[in-house]
């Protein structure tokens, strides 16, 4: 495995593998409060109990993602350390702020998770809160960073030299806000979707109705939300690339020409040497309009922009039309949820359990085919325009070791949290049969 | 701008030494308990470390945004000379913090236990060790730009005497700080006498190894020994460290156990400030002199600003929650008995 290649594989390993756990992070402790805050406030045991098996959940996940994180600020400068050269003080402003975030985070979860019973009750919820909140800062403040990467700013790039540097600038690059709204609802929506799925499929099995039921009721309210706000959001990123990087968009979208009225390409195949785009269906116009507002105005192809810095079309393009179709497909899921709340005779239907317990692991596919097109669609560049991935990587030879090497503890470790959330849901029932007994739905 | 910069990196290296040490250190005390103790010192160490240890940890955090933030130029040069020794302490670091977890949120007790105690253990040897290896080999002045093969490139630059020597000093500074920390944290005299006892034990091999650092350092001809002396800021802070030894056995012969963690910590931070002191402004010591400094090697000003301005608004808003945090969940006297 060519050097190159192996870091940049590391890199997509350890990034896919830390926003699963990040994401997670982020989105359980709000759904926590919301079933700790009823506990509080009805004094229902099964809003407890549900607190806290969500919360050894969140201590596991938190534990694995603080420890990629970890891992992930020293990969930066391990594998792309001309790039950390220059870039560093530029963009480091959100990282600073963020590792005051995540600091916060880690503290309130020390108070939260080994709180209970030792201070007020709801001085103990508020730092459950605090958990939430500093850790959706966190990831809004490393998606800023993301964001500059895409959209440099804060910075003159003259003969190769960075000068007349402003991190305040960069932060606010132009790509920071729309990028922050997609992945923060991104998040909401794949972990309400993931935790209301493991929940459906423990009531398909009959097992703590009650229990399972009323989890399920608060992840799916998460998740379906996000999911119905995620298409305006995506609408509003997409705009925004079409503005900033043609490239990336043309790449997502298997444009290969410029033309007026340009068509939306679904699926496909994407041959990039001819140039075309087997078996797609095309939608005219409609590109035009969801990138620029309007029905006929023309939309930069891939023929504009000089072949060395074509991003790979076809991963791209895939990986987008990944995305939407489950964006698409999550969202009508939550129209289904919002009708069954009317006919609730649904929420015990086998089909309606069953069809959730499929959309599991969906949201996780789509953040990480998301990230996917971020990345992809912006190569050959590691800062749009300015610097490329190749001129970036690190000079040590050997790469690919260190690549199985992180392959292979990536897998144990997915492997060692899948064992253990098992191990946890069938403790459920050893833990709250008491619970389960005096409640009905 | 820079030095409140330089300070606040100097700080959060010191306090993830110091805390995060605690922590490491407990692992290798489990490892030095007979299996008669082992489970009665593992659930002491659960309670004193498991509401903090996460927080500990973030000092190295703060550490190396600050490094990559603020001297993007150290942080590249780390990254590249060091980055063997780096991979291995990150693989510790995260065998450790998922060990700990897993073991006491793997809801069934069973022979997993045994496993996740195994790489508890082994990995909260390899991560200050590694952790030692990387300062040691920062001042070394083994870092090569002229070197041009992958021995001379990536492995000579921190596999050296004394590099590893400061590592065995680390892991034993991490032993000695857990001891002392966790005579406080005992819940009957059986077990304090027996974190007294290694705090004994662990104090001598720290002395040993810190010996055995000036022995590598004059075999590798690292003029250690002339920073510290001929410096008068590394000669009081080695003086004192030194005049605290002899307070601090003292102290343990009398038995006063909660005095003893400040006097603890007090000794490395002026092992830390002899230490970086002896060379400061020069971070890395580079073969052949041009020495990466934190006067020359920074960030423009404007970032260095911002950089302060993030530090400070941050540590008003961690340094209260971290202190009741600690507050919260230290052993009380009054719940002794």
């Amino acid at each position: 495995m060519d050097d190159f290649f192996a870091a940049r594989a590391q890199m997509a390993l350890s990034l896919g593998f830390h926003i699963i756990y990040a994401c997670i992070g982020m989105v359980m402790p709000f759904f926590m409060a919301v079933s700790h805050y009823k506990w509080l406030t009805t004094k229902n045991i099964a809003y407890k109990n549900i607190t806290r098996a969500w919360s050894k959940g969140v201590a596991i996940f938190f534990a694995t993602g603080a420890v990629s994180g970890t891992m992930l600020s020293f990969e930066l400068g391990l594998l792309w350390p001309t790039f950390m050269k220059h870039a560093g003080p530029i963009f480091g402003m959100p990282f600073s702020l963020e590792g005051t975030a995540f600091f916060i985070e880690a503290i309130a979860l020390g108070f939260f998770l080994y709180g209970w019973n030792k201070f007020n009750p709801w001085f103990h919820w508020f730092t459950g809160v605090v958990v939430g909140i500093s850790g959706l800062a966190s990831g809004i403040l490393v998606v800023a960073a993301n964001a500059w990467m895409n959209s440099p700013a804060g910075f003159d790039f003259v003969n190769g030299e960075y000068l007349n540097i402003d991190p305040i600038q960069a932060m606010f690059n132009d790509a920071w806000l729309s990028q922050a709204i997609h992945m923060t609802i991104a998040a909401f929506a794949a972990t309400g979707f993931a935790v209301a799925g493991v929940h459906a499929l423990m009531m398909l099995r009959g097992k703590h109705l009650i229990f399972h039921a009323r989890a399920f009721r608060i992840a799916i309210l998460f998740g379906a939300i996000a999911s119905l706000l995620q298409p305006i959001s995506g609408d509003f990123s997409a705009k925004d690339v079409a503005k900033r990087q043609p490239a990336k968009l043309a790449a997502m979208e298997a444009h290969f020409e410029t033309q007026k009225a340009a068509p939306l390409i679904i699926g496909g195949i994407p041959n990039e040497k001819e140039k075309n785009v087997a078996y797609a269906i095309k939608l005219p116009g409609m590109l035009s309009f969801l990138a620029h507002g309007n029905f006929q105005q023309e939309v930069t192809g891939l023929d504009t922009i000089p072949e060395e810095n074509h991003p790979p079309v076809a991963v791209t393009h895939f990986a987008f039309q990944i995305m939407v179709s489950i964006g698409v497909f999550l969202m009508i899921m939550s129209i289904i949820y919002l009708i069954a709340l009317k006919k609730k005779s649904w929420l015990q239907k086998q089909w309606f359990l069953k069809l959730f317990v499929l959309a599991t692991p969906l949201g996780f596919i789509a953040v990480e085919a998301g990230w996917t097109v971020t990345e992809v669609g912006r190569q050959p560049w590691i800062i749009n325009g300015v610097l490329r991935t190749a001129d970036a990587v690190t000079p040590m030879p050997g790469i690919a070791y260190s690549f199985y090497l992180f392959t292979a503890v990536y897998l144990i470790l997915s492997v060692a949290v899948i064992f253990l959330l098992k191990r946890q849901i069938k403790m459920v029932s050893a833990l709250y049969d008491e619970a389960a007994q005096t409640e009905d739905y | 701008m820079n030095y409140i910069v330089i300070a606040f990196l100097f700080f959060s290296i010191l306090l993830y030494v110091v805390l995060g040490g605690a922590d490491f250190g407990a692992g290798i005390l489990e490892f030095f308990t007979s299996d008669r103790n082992r489970n009665r010192t593992r659930k002491t160490l659960y309670h004193a470390i498991g509401p903090i240890w996460e927080a500990n940890h973030m000092w190295l955090i703060i550490a190396i945004v600050i490094l990559f933030v603020g001297y993007p130029v150290i942080y590249t040069e780390m990254s590249i000379y060091l980055h063997i020794p780096l991979i291995i302490m990150l693989m510790g670091i995260i065998a450790r913090g998922t060990a700990f977890v897993f073991r006491h949120y793997d809801a069934v007790k069973d022979n997993m236990q045994y496993v996740y105690n195994r790489i508890y253990i082994a990995s909260s040897f390899v991560t200050p060790l590694f952790l030692g290896i990387i300062a040691g080999s920062v001042m070394s002045g083994r870092i090569d730009h002229n070197a041009n093969t992958f021995y001379e490139v990536y492995i000579a630059s921190w596999f050296n005497l004394f590099s590893i020597g400061v590592g065995f000093f680390v892991v034993a500074l991490c032993g000695f700080l857990a001891s002392v920390y966790l005579i406080g944290e005992a819940d009957n005299e059986d077990d304090r006498q027996r974190f007294i006892n290694k705090t004994r034990h662990m104090n001598i091999v720290a002395v040993a190894c810190g010996i055995l650092v000036f022995v590598a350092a004059q075999m590798e001809a690292i003029p250690l020994l002339n920073w510290i002396i001929f410096n008068p800021v590394g000669l009081i802070a080695m003086i004192s460290a030194t005049v605290s030894l002899v307070l601090l056995w003292y102290l343990i012969y009398q038995g006063k156990s909660i005095i003893l963690r400040p006097l603890a910590a007090f000794q490395v931070t002026m092992i830390m400030l002899a230490i970086s002191y002896a060379h400061f402004p020069d971070f890395i010591i580079v073969k052949g002199g041009n020495n990466y400094s934190l006067f020359e090697h920074h960030a423009p000003e404007k970032t260095l600003h911002a950089l302060a301005l993030a530090l400070i608004i941050g540590s008003l808003f961690i340094l209260p929650a971290l202190f009741y945090l600690y507050y919260s969940f230290q052993k009380r006297e009054d719940l002794h008995s």
